[in-house]
């Protein structure tokens, strides 16, 4: 089994499809650009790829084995690059190109490959415009995003981490809206601002440890001033990506102008690489400093909940307004993952997972009357569940579930990130137990003066309810939505390894100064 | 495990069946649907949703009688595990104890009447699947929330109904009145939800488990122990986390958290109690309630009467473990509780809403059974819960049946003369004033439901003793002539004097047909009997909780160290005990119970010595609310019948007293002013002056405008910016390298 290359066919088979796509459109010339045949056929092929893609996901699933979650499997090495020369510090003087997961990763990596025929197919129609270049961005996000949580190299990690940047970047400023370039360079500003950091901590960590490898370097211990500034750095990083306050200003114009589908993207997994991040770097390489760290992290995550929570009520646009709630949203991620016990931290990693369902499916539900009425202003819509039924029922239940509604994911992954904050810090779970009620507040307010009410606009007197294709996605989602949140075993079971491990290593670490 | 845990399954579930259903075949229809397909699909809906109902009532009503033969049921089975992260565990389970039966015929039953009632009701509405859907779902979440075995399914269950009732609430979805009701009530709930969050939060850092009891054992492995067997046994505990507190005994191990040092319980039970106050609409947090009434009638009915806004009551009642060895937080419903009463019933006395009339008067119900649950009589409130369900109930039906009769006329200064035209009505709403004012001859066992459930409360509250208690005693009294006076009122605006409707509504006001009757008739049933065929069951003896009938579902303190002493002291002289059976039968253990039933009373055993007032309390307490109720109605014949003029005086000269009243005191306008429009205020704040213009004013934006005008020239040999970032950024990065390199080797 080890010399089956499992991880890197799910990685880079994505890049293959960009690459096939490449050269048909290639060889094809100009002609796909009007072709409608020639259309449907890159939709399909893309459809297929990252269906392929999801599948052998699932297989690496059913060859993982949950009982030992902690250590990482399906582990593929390959020497790189070697550093040779006298100073050497250590023996191990190499850098790998080195794939593995862990219950915390596969199930990244399965939502990864699970949320993108979703957007294939969220994208069927309403992208027209250079097609074949927007599923080849979409085919290359899909491998740098993945090639992220196999990694199990710092170096490798970076390359992937940074290159997403890049197509994201094109998604929003090829496929954006009005003010797509404003947007784009205001998210690549902020988050090169934060990689800067991160690739200054890699570079020392390089020069000093000697290696990347993360398993090594989640052993090594680093004396406690060194850990306070590479904290810092990887923080700089991983808080932009998340975002947290008061480095969130980039995500609602990114949301803002994205596609839909790249806002599914964007909410759905590029947000987790920053938690993602903090659990496999931050906590383990360097307890010390997060534990020194811990009321900074507290007070920021409960700021943002409350920020965030409230300037999302005075939202017009309804973009914006879902955007300024996933930041309150990963303020639980960061409370829980700094709550530094078991509860937190497995709540920290089902929020990421449900949070990437629900807010995904919220854009795709703001996507479906876009596509309708080219607009997402508030004001324009209201009394939508005359004409719209299904949408409104599905449309109330992603709302729901962004509520923390008991059933849903939404509420286990709130209520056990709280519960972890709450041991850690009453003060800190009772700031984010408000966010139960301004979330309330914003969602109930954007679905009723969207759906709910007259039709007073007559432009929406012909709308028509959401067709196969669109319920069908958001069904899906619904369903997953709803069976994590009545069976979170399935998620808690593959991520209690990782949790216990980042615990472990931590303590011993702390214990053994 | 008898056939009764297969029948709560069932009971449980088909709700749930029915309300997936009938949600199906509500989505497939919109505006456009043609009425004939669209009224088949309705149909469709209607009986399933309202077959299932009563399946579940029946097996209900089963389970029930079973329990009040003498079945003892007390048992948890488990269906799936939810959470389990460490010790944090939640299992999806089904608890069948006193508590959760009463419930169980309570919600089962009134529910399966509203929803055959509603066939009537809402006969012209357009859809009627999604009703019956949200009615079912409700139910669902309500039996869920009432057969919790531990607190998250019971947070499951209370959130579910929050849910319901937003529906439902906002079910005419045009109008935006409803819309707004409807999320107010969710809203404020949602206060109160915190509170409650928080306090599972704080059992779960002081217990380690957030499980009510033992489980069943598995495998034959024990399960660990309940919170509720941890407090009765007064286990030696330590805190998850010890810098909140030293080790101690369950029942006075202290916390500090929130910047305070307290007992573990107090703070558990004001934390659950702020829960309880959201959904039981208690002072502060009652505000959404009389707006609920936006829903259709039979909602009011169900949710708002009978059941959801009971949940709190329960809430108490399950924790009664916990209550009984707190005195600040009991304190704290008593008070809340009494003073709810009383509030309510003066606002109730000038509203002209029919609806909301019967809503004040729910509050102020509400806070009679919390009130009675503050001072350790759990017993009575869910004794008063159980009467209230289906007198409360039935009136809601009732006026639903003058307003449907009067073409939605909500005003009762528009009605009047109503006698004549609808006798059904009048005699429905005559049988459930006379059971919300409590008539009944005291000392004997005649006497409407509400006469012996809320008598019992006031005999409690005053045998209780302590200053708390007395408030709230004389609260209940006062209450009662208010409330004798407004249900009157009611009645007579209604029914009688000359109509003041316009002649064509009043020709055509008419009495409900017969699928809304016999839901009435069945209720009336309830409304006149419950109370003294089910007084022994449920109270039996003043003072202590029935444990032939309560069983483990209900704690009394007093009456388990009275208990415990009889045990200690026979087997410490070996001398037969007298009074073999503790419970009931000892007399002596009455007295004991019934002196020390305040709360916090850390030696019950002293509470023998203080029998001042002995078991039964004095003939006047017996008579006062007789005496109340007949006052109230007095004052009711003379404004309403005799004298009309005073009242409209005092409405048109509309004095200070009267404005409050009439405006509820003010609590939206003050809640308005402070809260809605500071957070309004706060987020455009934070929006626009935080985000932008301090974050992106200094960050980006900034940013990007000092380094386009200082690298102006630059950029000119290139077609877009990125470049130039990439270049400032790969300077950095080279930069950044070579300090990190060179500062290391050169440290070496």
């Amino acid at each position: 089994m080890e010399s089956f290359p499992i991880l890197s066919m799910i990685t880079f088979l994505p890049l293959v499809g960009a690459a096939i796509i490449l050269l048909t459109r290639m060889a094809v010339g100009a002609q796909t650009e009007s072709d409608d045949k020639a259309r449907g056929t890159i939709r399909m092929a893309a459809l297929v790829i990252t269906s392929a893609t999801f599948l052998l996901s699932l297989w690496a699933l059913s060859e993982f084995d949950p009982s030992s979650g902690a250590t990482f499997q399906l582990v593929e090495e390959y020497t790189w690059f070697a550093r040779d020369y006298a100073q050497a510090v250590n023996a191990v003087e190499s850098i790998n190109f080195k794939f593995g997961v862990d219950g915390m990763s596969i199930l990244l990596v399965v939502l990864t490959t699970f949320l993108m025929p979703l957007c294939i197919l969220a994208s069927w129609k309403s992208i027209t415009h250079r097609l074949a270049d927007y599923m080849i961005a979409f085919l290359v996000l899909e491998t740098l995003m993945l090639g992220v949580f196999c990694s199990l190299d710092l170096v490798l990690f970076y390359i992937f981490f940074e290159g997403g940047l890049i197509p994201m970047f094109i998604i929003i400023g090829i496929w954006g809206g009005k003010n797509r370039l404003y947007a784009s360079f205001k998210f690549f500003l902020y988050t090169l601002l934060g990689s800067l950091f991160l690739l200054a901590a890699l570079i020392y960590i390089y020069s000093t440890v000697g290696t990347t490898d993360i398993e090594v370097l989640q052993q090594h211990v680093f004396a406690e001033n060194v850990q306070i500034w590479l904290w810092l750095a990887f923080f700089a990083s991983f808080a932009v990506k998340l975002p947290m306050w008061p480095v969130h200003t980039w995500l609602p114009d990114a949301h803002v102008e994205a596609p839909t589908a790249g806002s599914v993207i964007l909410a759905g997994v590029l947000l987790k690489m920053g938690g993602y991040g903090m659990l496999r770097f931050s906590l383990p390489m360097f307890p010390d400093a997060s534990h020194l760290f811990q009321p900074l992290v507290f007070a920021l995550s409960v700021i943002a909940v409350v920020y965030a929570s409230l300037v999302a009520f005075r939202q017009t646009d309804m973009k914006k307004l879902i955007a300024y709630s996933s930041v309150a949203h990963m303020g639980l991620v960061t409370l829980g993952i700094f709550a530094f016990n078991e509860q937190g931290v497995q709540g920290a990693i089902y929020q990421m997972l449900s949070h990437g369902l629900i807010s995904g499916a919220l854009f795709l539900c703001v996507g479906v009357i876009y596509d309708r009425e080219h607009t997402r202003d508030i004001a324009y819509y209201g009394g939508l569940v005359h004409r719209m039924p299904l949408y409104a029922a599905l449309f109330l239940f992603f709302t729901m579930a962004n509520v923390g509604l008991p059933g849903t994911s939404g509420f286990v992954g709130e209520i056990t990130s709280m519960v972890g904050g709450f041991l850690a810090a009453p003060w800190a779970a009772a700031g984010a137990a408000l966010g139960m009620i301004f979330s309330a507040v914003y969602m109930l307010h954007l679905y009723r003066e969207t759906v709910f009410g007259e039709i007073t606009n007559e432009k929406l007197f012909d709308i028509k309810d959401v067709d196969a294709r669109e319920a069908g996605i958001l069904i899906v989602l619904a369903v997953a939505t709803l069976l994590f949140g009545i069976l979170p075993s399935l998620i808690f079971d593959l991520s209690q390894g990782t949790t216990q491990n980042v615990l472990d290593i931590m303590n011993l670490k702390l214990t053994a100064q | 495990m008898g056939w009764q845990s297969t029948a709560a399954i069932i009971i449980v579930f088909a709700p749930l069946l029915g309300a997936i259903i009938s949600g199906f075949l509500a989505v497939t229809m919109d505006e456009k649907t043609d009425t004939s397909k669209r009224g088949g699909r309705d149909h469709i809906g209607m009986m399933i949703t309202t077959g299932l109902l009563f399946t579940s009532a029946i097996l209900s009503i089963a389970i029930f009688t079973s329990q009040w033969q003498g079945a003892h049921l007390d048992q948890v089975q488990v269906l799936a595990r939810w959470l389990d992260i460490g010790s944090l565990q939640a299992f999806w389970a089904i608890r069948l104890d006193a508590i959760s039966i009463v419930m169980l015929v309570v919600v089962t039953s009134v529910s399966s009447l509203v929803h055959l009632y509603s066939w009537g009701y809402m006969a012209d509405e357009r859809d009627r699947a999604r009703f019956f859907s949200y009615l079912s779902l409700f139910t669902f979440a309500m039996l869920m929330l009432v057969t919790a075995n531990d607190f998250i399914q019971l947070f499951f269950g209370w959130e579910g109904v929050g849910l319901a009732s937003y529906l439902l609430i906002g079910y005419y979805y045009r109008k935006p009145s409803a819309n707004s009701a409807s999320i107010k009530a969710f809203v404020t709930n949602r206060v109160g939800d915190v509170g409650l969050a928080l306090g599972i939060m704080t059992v779960f850092l002081t217990f380690g488990t957030v499980e009510f009891f033992q489980r069943p054992e598995i495998n034959g492995v024990a399960q660990p122990l309940g919170v509720f067997d941890l407090i009765r046994e007064n286990a030696m505990l330590t805190p998850l986390v010890s810098s909140f507190g030293e080790a101690g005994h369950a029942q006075d191990l202290s916390l500090s958290i929130f910047g305070l040092t307290a007992p573990a319980l107090e703070i558990i039970g004001v934390l659950l109690f702020i829960g309880a106050m959201g959904k039981s609409a208690q002072l502060l947090l009652h505000v959404w309630l009389p707006d609920a009434m936006e829903g259709p009638t039979p909602v009011s009915a169900l949710i708002h009467a009978a059941t959801m806004v009971t949940a709190g009551v329960v809430l108490v009642c399950r924790a009664s473990s916990v209550y009984e060895y707190t005195t600040f937080a009991a304190n704290m419903i008593t008070i809340v509780g009494a003073t709810t009463a009383l509030f309510a019933a003066t606002v109730g006395l000038a509203q002209n809403d029919i609806k909301r009339v019967i809503a004040y008067s729910t509050c102020s119900q509400l806070g009679y059974m919390f009130f009675a649950a503050g001072v350790g009589a759990y017993s009575a409130a869910m004794f008063h819960l159980f009467t209230h369900a289906f007198f409360k109930a039935m009136l809601f039906l009732t006026a639903g049946a003058v307003i449907h009769g009067m073409h939605h006329e909500q005003d009762m200064r528009n009605m009047g003369g109503l006698r004549k035209k609808m006798p059904v009505a009048w005699l429905m709403m005559l049988i459930g004033t006379l059971a919300i004012t409590g008539v009944g001859i005291p000392g004997t066992s005649l006497g409407f439901a509400g006469f012996f459930s809320k008598d019992a409360i006031l005999e409690e509250a005053f045998l209780s003793g302590d200053l708390f208690s007395k408030y709230a005693f004389w609260c209940g009294i006062t209450a009662a002539i208010l409330t004798s006076f407004y249900s009157w009122r009611l009645m007579f605006m209604t029914f009688e004097g000359k109509t003041r409707a316009d002649s064509h509504t009043y020709d055509h006001a008419h009495d409900a047909p017969n699928v809304m009757r016999i839901p009435l008739y069945l209720l009336a049933i309830g409304a006149v009997f419950a109370g003294v065929v089910f007084y022994s069951t449920f109270i039996k003896q003043l003072g202590t909780p029935n444990q032939e009938f309560w069983g483990n579902a209900i704690y009394s303190a007093s009456a388990d160290h009275a208990a415990a002493d009889i045990e200690g002291a026979s087997a410490g002289h070996g001398e037969p005990v007298e009074h073999g059976v503790v419970d009931t039968h000892s007399s002596e253990a009455h007295e004991q119970a019934g002196t020390s039933v305040g709360h916090g009373n850390e030696h019950p055993e002293e509470g023998g010595h203080e029998d001042a007032h002995g078991h039964h309390p004095p003939g006047w307490v017996l008579w006062a609310p007789f005496s109340a109720w007949v006052f109230g109605l007095a004052l009711a014949v003379i404004f309403y019948l005799l004298a009309p003029s005073i009242p409209r005086g005092i409405g048109q000269r509309s004095g200070p007293m009267h404005s409050l009243l009439y405006n509820k005191w003010y609590f939206d306008e003050i809640y308005n002013f402070f809260i809605v429009r500071t957070v309004k205020g706060l987020g455009d704040l934070f929006w626009k002056v935080g985000d932008g213009k301090l974050i992106d004013g200094l960050g980006p934006d900034g940013l990007t405008s000092l380094t386009k005008a200082g690298a102006g020239r630059l950029s000119k040999l290139h077609t877009g910016y990125l470049y130039h970032y990439a270049f400032v950024i790969l300077i950095a990065a080279v930069a950044f390298g070579a300090v990190a390199v060179f500062g290391q080797t050169g440290g070496k």
